[in-house]
Formats: structure tokens, C-alpha cells, sequence
């Protein structure tokens, strides 16, 4: 595999690439989402407001908290996969080295090549297990041999020895967890910079969910990754960084929105939250 | 300890015999129901084939299924070949036209309409569309088509037909895409997918064999109506593979042959019949193969 960093400025026609507004302090990784003032609407209900915080490279970021509060929310504005949902709208910056990723000349399909996601539920395709992993490299047109790519792509994700005999079998004939292990072999075999797990362990027991995560340590030296859990125990062993958001009632109506109300490293979020909701919510006191 | 041990019911009973009256009544009565239900349904189907078969296979034969219409109803014999060519011809063409455009508008509906203004109310028209009898769809073409050009043929015939499948096609194949579930819709689009690439790669394939299914449904009720060929096909007694001459169809030949008082032609209404049941079983079998080995192995 290569291990030069992509070129992410191919992204918008201008190839401005911005500094990042904080200058990373000299012994943290770079930056590579900013996101500024970021808040999204479904309709005219408000799901999350007013989050800002900066995604650095090669480490995990999880977020916690609690159902509602609109951490699955921010994590699909980083590969745009709000613009999905019927609706949906989003305010403020992400900034993905530099470039916002919600400029209108942004094409969405351009950030998801370079930005892979697992979901919570395994998704493969019906069908077979090498035509799962092969998916992405087909559709991008990628060159060289696909065999290789999909043998490596099934190596990182720690599931080549389980499936090696039976590349041709339907993928849905695998067991949940070897399931979510495809999925992340099929996310990273387009080589993405950046990965993003929508509580990718909530389906699994603790076995798989343990190899998911010891995969996720092996491959944070090549990729970004962040991680949404309902697992406090899951963010505390895995992430390097720790965002905890939580639900606000709004006054006017019974709606309730999601704020963000703690980042930090994930030591001191969990031994020394400076804000006493952190506190509560870590130590068991709520949700 | 405050609990109370559960006072033991000696001997312990899991058998029949602890249920009430009633429930164990109840239960026998249900099942003898449902199992009555399922042999008077099967009463009529079973009734039919085998009737069909029993008076059609008297006259079955080689010669009968490559032989022309006899241009006379009293003689006896004869066969059924410019029917089976005309079938064949008319509901061929008719999927051909029918099947794509029905794919295609089922894919604007649940793809990309979904719940929008047009979706609605093209979901709404297909919906009468199947409703509509089938000899308005014949009435229809023969207005538009076969008046204008002063002439029945087998072209004509498959335009009726068409109309007819397209509104099974379309609801059956949306019915089919809907199923497929958003996961594997967001999966491909979370790759760098484009949309038309999901539904090429993702979405037909899953929903294929249902898709199939439905175009078979669609195919098998055509090539069983009569109403829409009888004023737009014409008739011939020899076999015409032109798409711009008149031709004659299994169905219509059925219909032609069983109202005459002839014994011949009542036994080449059954022969036509039976061929026909036979032809449309051999597709669908056909199909579902097909379909099964597209399908990969789990």
C-alpha cells in the first residue's frame, strides 16, 4: 500500500487549500475536519446546533452520548450523507483540509471516495464476498489488480483467512460480526483517508465487537477514524479523543436539539470532564 | 429468605391432555378449516388443468402443432401453428415494448419520484391502468392504430398488449425495489457511488428475481387475453412471422373454435388451450431458472 497522503484539494474547482483555522499545536497530528458553527435541521425541527470541534489525523474520535443527541447526525455531515435524507439541512462549516465540504461545488460523490463509512447495521451487498470488497474499486475505475486489492482490503480488516476459500459464496452467508468485517474491508478498499463508524459494534457480541476494535488500532496508522457509541467502556479503550454531546430541551416547544458539550482527550473526558453534564453522563449519574 | 416455594403440582403434566376442553376443541376445529380451505381452493385448479388437459390431449399431436388452421370450423383436425406463431409474435413484441419502459418507470417511482407530485400521480394512473378491462385497451388501439392505418395486424395486437402489461410491470417492480432495503442503497452511495450506478450495481440485481417474477405474471396474463387481439390481429389460417400482417393467437383461436357447435372445432379449442397452459408453464419454469442462476449461492 502507499502511504503518501491524498491530495484532498481536487475536491472544489478552487484548489485553495486553507490552512486550518487552529495551527495544531507542535506535538498533535494535523487537522483534518474543522467544523465551525455547524448545525442541521430535518424540516423544521432542529436535530444539532452549534457544534465546533477539529478532527485530527491517524487518531479516533468517538463520540458519545445519548440517544437523540445527534452525534449520528454529525458524523453523516462528513461524507454528506444528510443530503439524503428528505429535508435535511445543514448550516455552518466542515472543513475538510481546508475545503467546505457543503460549497456547492462540492460534488458529494468525490467527498464519500475519500471519506469511507461503516454503518450499524452490516450492509453487504447480495452479493458474493469478492464482489463486495471489488465494489468500490469497480465503480472509482481503479487500476491495477483488483485480486491484490481485495486480498489486502480482506487482510486489513482481519477476515481473509475466514473467507479466503469461499470468495465466490454469497456474503450474506457470513456470521454478523466476519459481516461488519466485510464491510470494513469493502470501505477500505477504496483507500479512503478517513472512516467513519456509525456505532459499528451495536449489533455484535463482545467477541466480534473485541475484534473490531483491536482492527480498528491496526489500521488508525493509515486512516482517520471516527466513531459514534452508546458504549462509554468502547470510547474509553479505543478513541484517542472523546466528543460528548447531549439533548437540550428547547423552551418554546417539546423538541429536543443536540449540543456538544465536551471535546477533549478521551483521558481526561473520562478521569476529569470540565463540565459537570460530562460527569454525570460518564460516571453512570444519567442516560 | 421472605419468597415461598411454589407449591409443587404433582405429577408434572406437559401432554395434551392438560389443556382445556375447549382450547384442544378449538384447536381441532381450526385445523380441520383451514385444511378444508386449502383442498376447495385447490378444487378449481386442480378441476381445470386436468379438464383441459383430459379434452386437449386427444387432439395433441405434432401435426396439430405444426399444422395451418383449418378455413372451415365443421372439418375435423387440422392445427394450431400460425396460433402459436401469432402468440408468440404478439406477446413477445409486447414484453419486449412493455417490460423495459415498465422497469424503467418503476425506477423513476421508487428511485427518484418517490413521493413527489409526478410519482404520485403516475402511481395513481397505473393503478387505474390495471384496472381497466382489457378489451378497452383493444377498443383504444384499434381507434388509434388500426383505423388509422386500415389494418389489423400483429403489431396492433402486441400495442394492446402492451398497454395491458405495462401498468403489472410497473407496480409489480416497484413493489420489488421497495423491498430492497435502504442499507444497501446507502452502502453504495457511502462508496463514492453515483445513483444510477447503485441502481445498476445494487438495487436491479437484489430485486431481480422479483422483478422477473412480476414481468412473468405480466407476460402469462397477456398471452391469455383474448379481448385485445380481436379487433387489432385480424385473422390468417397459415402462419405470418410479419409484424405488419394480420395474424391469429392461441387465445383467439379458443375463443373462435369452442362457440361453434363443431366437434372438431371444440377439440381444437382444447388442443389451443392446453398448448397454451403448456407454453406459458414453460416460460415461467424458464424464467425461474434463469432467474435462479443469476442469483449467486448463499
Amino acid at each position: 500500500m502507499s502511504d503518501s497522503t491524498p491530495a484532498p484539494t481536487a475536491l472544489a474547482p478552487s484548489p485553495a487549500a486553507a490552512p486550518a483555522v487552529d495551527a495544531p499545536v507542535a506535538h498533535e497530528q494535523p487537522t483534518v475536519f474543522d467544523v465551525q458553527g455547524l448545525s442541521v435541521h430535518y424540516g423544521a425541527f432542529r436535530a444539532v446546533r452549534d457544534v465546533d470541534l477539529q478532527i485530527r489525523r491517524n487518531e479516533i474520535t468517538a463520540f458519545i452520548g445519548p440517544s437523540g443527541c445527534g452525534k449520528s447526525t454529525v458524523l453523516r455531515c462528513f461524507n454528506r450523507m444528510n443530503d439524503l435524507i428528505e429535508g435535511a439541512r445543514v448550516e455552518g462549516q466542515v472543513r475538510y483540509h481546508g475545503v467546505d465540504l457543503y460549497d456547492p461545488a462540492v460534488q458529494p460523490v468525490e467527498v464519500r471516495r475519500r471519506i469511507g463509512m461503516v454503518f450499524q447495521k452490516p450492509n453487504p451487498f447480495p452479493k458474493s464476498i469478492y464482489d463486495n470488497v471489488a465494489y468500490g474499486p469497480r465503480i472509482t475505475g481503479q487500476k491495477g489488480n483488483l485480486d491484490e486489492v481485495v486480498e489486502r482490503s480482506l487482510r486489513a480488516a482481519a477476515l481473509w483467512d475466514e473467507v479466503k476459500d469461499r470468495l465466490k459464496r454469497s456474503a450474506l452467508s457470513l456470521s454478523g460480526g466476519q459481516q461488519q468485517r466485510l464491510c470494513i474491508a469493502r470501505a477500505i478498499a477504496t483507500d479512503p483517508e478517513v472512516l467513519l463508524m456509525d456505532e459499528p459494534c451495536s449489533a455484535l457480541d463482545p467477541i466480534a465487537t473485541a475484534r473490531i476494535e483491536d482492527l480498528m488500532q491496526e489500521i488508525k496508522q493509515r486512516y482517520t477514524i471516527i466513531i459514534v457509541t452508546h458504549n462509554m467502556q468502547q470510547a474509553a479503550r479505543v478513541s484517542d479523543r472523546t466528543a460528548f454531546f447531549t439533548t437540550e430541551v428547547n423552551p418554546s416547544s417539546d423538541t429536543r436539539t443536540g449540543v456538544l458539550v465536551e471535546y477533549d482527550l478521551t483521558d481526561r473526558v473520562f478521569s476529569n470532564p470540565s463540565d459537570e453534564r460530562t460527569e454525570n453522563y460518564v460516571t453512570g449519574r444519567f442516560g | 429468605m421472605a419468597l415461598v416455594d411454589p407449591p409443587v403440582r404433582e405429577p408434572l403434566d406437559l401432554t395434551r391432555a392438560r389443556l382445556s376442553t375447549r382450547r384442544r376443541l378449538a384447536d381441532r376445529a381450526a385445523t380441520a378449516v383451514i385444511s378444508l380451505a386449502f383442498v376447495v381452493a385447490l378444487v378449481p385448479l386442480v378441476a381445470v388443468v386436468g379438464y383441459v388437459v383430459t379434452r386437449g390431449s386427444g387432439i395433441m399431436s405434432w401435426e396439430f402443432l405444426t399444422s395451418d388452421i383449418p378455413r372451415q370450423y365443421r372439418v375435423d383436425g387440422g392445427g394450431m401453428y400460425p396460433a402459436i406463431v401469432g402468440t408468440l409474435l404478439t406477446t413477445g413484441l409486447a414484453a419486449l415494448m412493455a417490460i423495459p419502459l415498465g422497469v424503467l418507470g418503476a425506477i423513476y417511482l421508487n428511485e427518484l419520484g418517490r413521493q413527489n407530485r409526478t410519482a404520485r400521480a403516475i402511481r395513481f394512473l397505473a393503478d387505474v391502468m390495471t384496472g381497466v378491462p382489457s378489451i378497452v385497451m383493444g377498443l383504444f388501439v384499434y381507434t388509434i392504430w388500426v383505423l388509422r392505418f386500415e389494418r389489423q395486424s400483429a403489431f396492433a395486437g402486441a400495442l394492446a398488449l402492451a398497454c395491458l402489461m405495462l401498468p403489472i410491470v410497473i407496480r409489480s417492480t416497484e413493489e420489488m425495489l421497495r423491498l430492497v432495503p435502504d442499507e444497501l442503497r446507502q452502502g453504495s452511495l457511502a462508496l463514492g457511488s453515483h445513483r444510477w450506478r447503485t441502481i445498476t450495481s445494487v438495487v436491479l440485481p437484489t430485486a431481480l428475481s422479483g422483478i422477473i417474477s412480476g414481468a412473468m405474471l405480466a407476460i402469462a396474463r397477456a398471452a391469455g387475453e383474448t379481448a385485445p387481439l380481436v379487433f387489432t390481429v385480424g385473422l390468417v389460417y397459415s402462419p405470418s412471422w410479419s409484424l405488419s400482417d394480420s395474424s391469429t393467437a392461441l387465445s383467439a383461436q379458443i375463443f373462435r373454435n369452442a362457440s361453434q357447435p363443431f366437434a372438431g372445432a371444440q377439440d381444437r379449442a382444447f388442443g389451443a388451450a392446453l398448448t397454451l397452459i403448456v407454453l406459458v408453464f414453460a416460460f415461467t419454469a424458464l424464467s425461474r431458472f434463469v432467474a435462479s442462476r443469476l442469483a449467486i449461492k448463499s
